[in-house]
């Protein structure tokens, strides 16, 4: 097992490092720079351009970065905020994004988890009705959507939460989001939960369960639910990376100061180091969770076990 | 006769709601299961064999409903006699009380039985965790030493072993040994051989045997192997179409079966002696349990079969005191119908071998 995660880790260092090389020959062909203000002479761009050594070739560029991010320097934002230190930038803006993006997973695993089980255990009921409706409704609809319909629903009218994200009030103003972020999640994880726990409830394992006269919950949770979630977490990884990073539109709806703003507005202005440490973060997050979703599936199910403990064949 | 009669199944009906209407699965059955006696259930496939003990287990499946008749467990709690009627009791309550620690159930296919993210060792150690809160070590301890009842080699190790890390044989085994781990007063097999090869087939019934001979558990046997219930069962009940057309000691009704249905899987038995060179099949297809049609329900298939069979039902004629047989052919007033020749011959090379 440690040596498998070893190794993981070595290949997750290297396709990071891939990574940042292809978005520098990405930025580096992208048209335009910066430093675009009409304001500025021929000759001040090119002051500029050897401030930041923006003159130097593409790989010498790629080379000094990593040098530099290995000691934590993310380097400077060109436009966004001028000279500020990328890290500085992201000090109050990351933890935002991550904390409504958590919350979201949160909350969409558990009332998906629930519904799901809820569903499969009352297979063909009114509740199992009403769980495929929720889960069509939160697939089909896009997040924004529910986000209006939350804020004009209890913040315009009912006056519950603000409408407009307020740092002083984080944890108050960041329930809107968090529900209209969660309710993809509710409907993915309840669908999955579902249709997992009716194959699994139909199984010979759990007759034999069963009929050891195991108390309830112990049937459901031990020998259901348990053989159900590999499949729930493999849909649940990814979402969990889209959603700790930022949604764009809900962001913009709720006036959030997270990340996914801050990556668009980076992109149109030309903020390199911007653009590199947040799509850094990106993958870092995604690979990270995917080797941790991996090293879950081993833990879950001792069938997908790597490491070579041997079977008792006769 | 005073033996301890255990279990008593009384005109037992059940159906299942279908799509297709309500079939009614199990026909008024009356089955005795005496202690430390092996009562084998044998029919082919959708006669009720696995319906009637899932009933005695309470794990039928949602569509079925139990329409009328009683179960009767007789068992000693705390030195006293208990009668009780298992389709009296709620879920909750077989579970609590039945399910497991009195009754335990060997299912068909080892492959599929076990909880596959679960440690065989736990599996066995759930059921006396539950049912008597044993602490870990002893359960663990018991759990060893049922590992090693039943067969299996180095058993400290393999209670750390998942199932996919065991052969099939193995896998039965631990399936018995979780069935054994409360020790229950009956034990269940449904066609517990069925998805073995040959040689690992009598291994499991020997060892089923043995277990029976140490602890004296009643066994109740569900199969379709005739040569299965030759080599275990005290009492056979031959099952068609949701009801018991035959019932006796193994030998009354392997060596003089009275009911057609039984002649008829008697001779469809594969056998190395048979000069014949097509194996018997019984003509036609098994009963639709959908229709309430009259008369006798293997009619249509029976050979024997006399004009009253296709109007009324017969009653269960009895023939010796422990030998029952629902056919017309032993009314007094039936002709005389004897079995078939080559099945004759082949009960007479049977009785010499035994």
């Amino acid at each position: 097992m440690k040596r498998y995660v070893a190794k993981r880790l070595c290949i997750s260092l290297a396709t990071l490092l891939a990574i940042l090389f292809i978005l520098f020959l990405m930025l580096e062909l992208m048209p335009g720079s910066p430093f675009n203000d009409e304001k500025l002479t021929q000759s001040q761009v090119a002051l500029l351009n050897d401030k930041y050594g923006l003159d130097q070739p593409v790989y010498y560029r790629f080379i000094q970065y990593v040098k530099h991010m290995v000691t934590g320097d993310f380097g400077v934002s060109y436009t966004i905020s001028k000279n500020t230190s990328i890290t500085t930038l992201l000090a109050s803006r990351l933890p935002v994004s991550i904390r409504i993006g958590g919350q979201a997973v949160l909350l969409g695993t558990v009332i998906g988890l629930f519904l799901g089980l809820l569903a499969a255990l009352k297979h063909n009921t009114i509740f199992d009705t009403l769980t495929t409706v929720i889960s069509v409704l939160g697939v089909s609809l896009p997040s924004y959507v529910f986000a209006l319909a939350l804020s004009y629903s209890l913040g315009y009218r009912v006056h519950l939460f603000p409408l407009l994200y307020q740092q002083e009030a984080a944890m108050k103003s960041s329930v809107l989001p968090t529900i209209s972020l969660a309710m993809f999640t509710v409907a993915t994880v309840a669908r999955f939960t579902r249709t997992e726990m009716l194959e699994v409830l139909g199984s010979d394992y759990m007759l034999l369960a069963e009929s050891k006269g195991l108390p309830e919950w112990r049937l459901i949770l031990v020998h259901g639910l348990k053989n159900a979630l590999i499949p729930i977490i493999t849909v649940l990884a990814p979402l969990v990376v889209s959603l700790m990073t930022g949604s764009l539109v809900v962001e913009k709806i709720f006036s959030i100061p997270g990340i996914g703003s801050l990556l668009v507005t980076a992109i149109q202005s030309n903020d390199y180091n911007v653009i590199v440490t947040l799509a850094f973060i990106y993958s870092a997050m995604y690979i990270g969770i995917m080797l941790f979703v991996d090293i879950l599936y081993g833990i879950i199910d001792p069938r997908i076990r790597l490491a070579k403990e041997g079977n008792y064949e006769h | 006769m005073n033996k301890e009669k255990i279990l008593s199944i009384r005109d037992l009906s059940i159906s299942f709601m279908t799509t297709a209407g309500e079939a009614n699965a199990i026909r008024g059955v009356k089955l005795d299961l005496y202690k430390g006696e092996t009562l084998a259930i044998v029919g082919e496939s959708g006669s009720g064999k696995s319906v009637t003990v899932k009933a005695i287990m309470g794990i039928l499946s949602g569509n079925g409903s139990v329409k009328e008749g009683t179960i009767d467990f007789t068992y000693e709690r705390n030195g006293e006699t208990v009668h009780q009627d298992l389709l009296k009791l709620t879920k909750k309550e077989m579970r609590r009380r039945i399910n497991g620690k009195r009754i335990a159930m060997v299912f068909q296919d080892p492959m599929t039985s076990l909880n596959p993210t679960m440690t065989i060792g736990k599996q066995i150690m759930e059921g006396m965790r539950c049912h008597y809160k044993t602490p870990k070590k002893d359960a663990y301890e018991k759990a060893v030493s049922l590992l090693s009842l039943v067969g299996i080699t180095e058993p400290e190790k393999r209670m750390k072993c998942y199932p996919h890390q065991l052969s099939g044989g193995m896998r039965q085994r631990v399936v018995i040994a979780i069935a054994l781990s409360c020790d229950p007063e009956v034990l269940i097999c449904d066609e517990p051989t069925t998805a073995l090869d040959v040689t690992i087939q009598a291994k499991i019934l020997e060892l089923i045997k043995e277990i029976q001979d140490r602890t004296g558990i009643s066994v109740i046997y569900i199969t379709h192997d005739l040569g299965v219930v030759a080599k275990v069962a005290d009492y056979v009940a031959v099952m068609y179409a949701g009801k018991i057309v035959e019932k006796g000691l193994a030998k009354e009704v392997f060596y003089d079966p009275r009911h057609p249905y039984t002649w008829g899987l008697l001779s469809a038995m594969p056998d190395l002696n048979t000069s014949d060179e097509a194996l018997y099949t019984i003509p036609g297809s098994p009963y639709n349990l959908m229709g309430k049609g009259k008369g006798d329900a293997f009619a249509d298939r029976n050979a024997f079969a006399l004009n009253i069979d296709y109007r009324m039902e017969p009653p269960m004629f009895q023939v010796t005191d422990t030998h029952y047989a629902a056919t017309w052919l032993l009314h007094e007033n039936a002709p005389e119908v004897g079995m078939p020749d080559a099945l004759k011959n082949r009960i007479s090379r049977m009785r010499k071998e035994a």
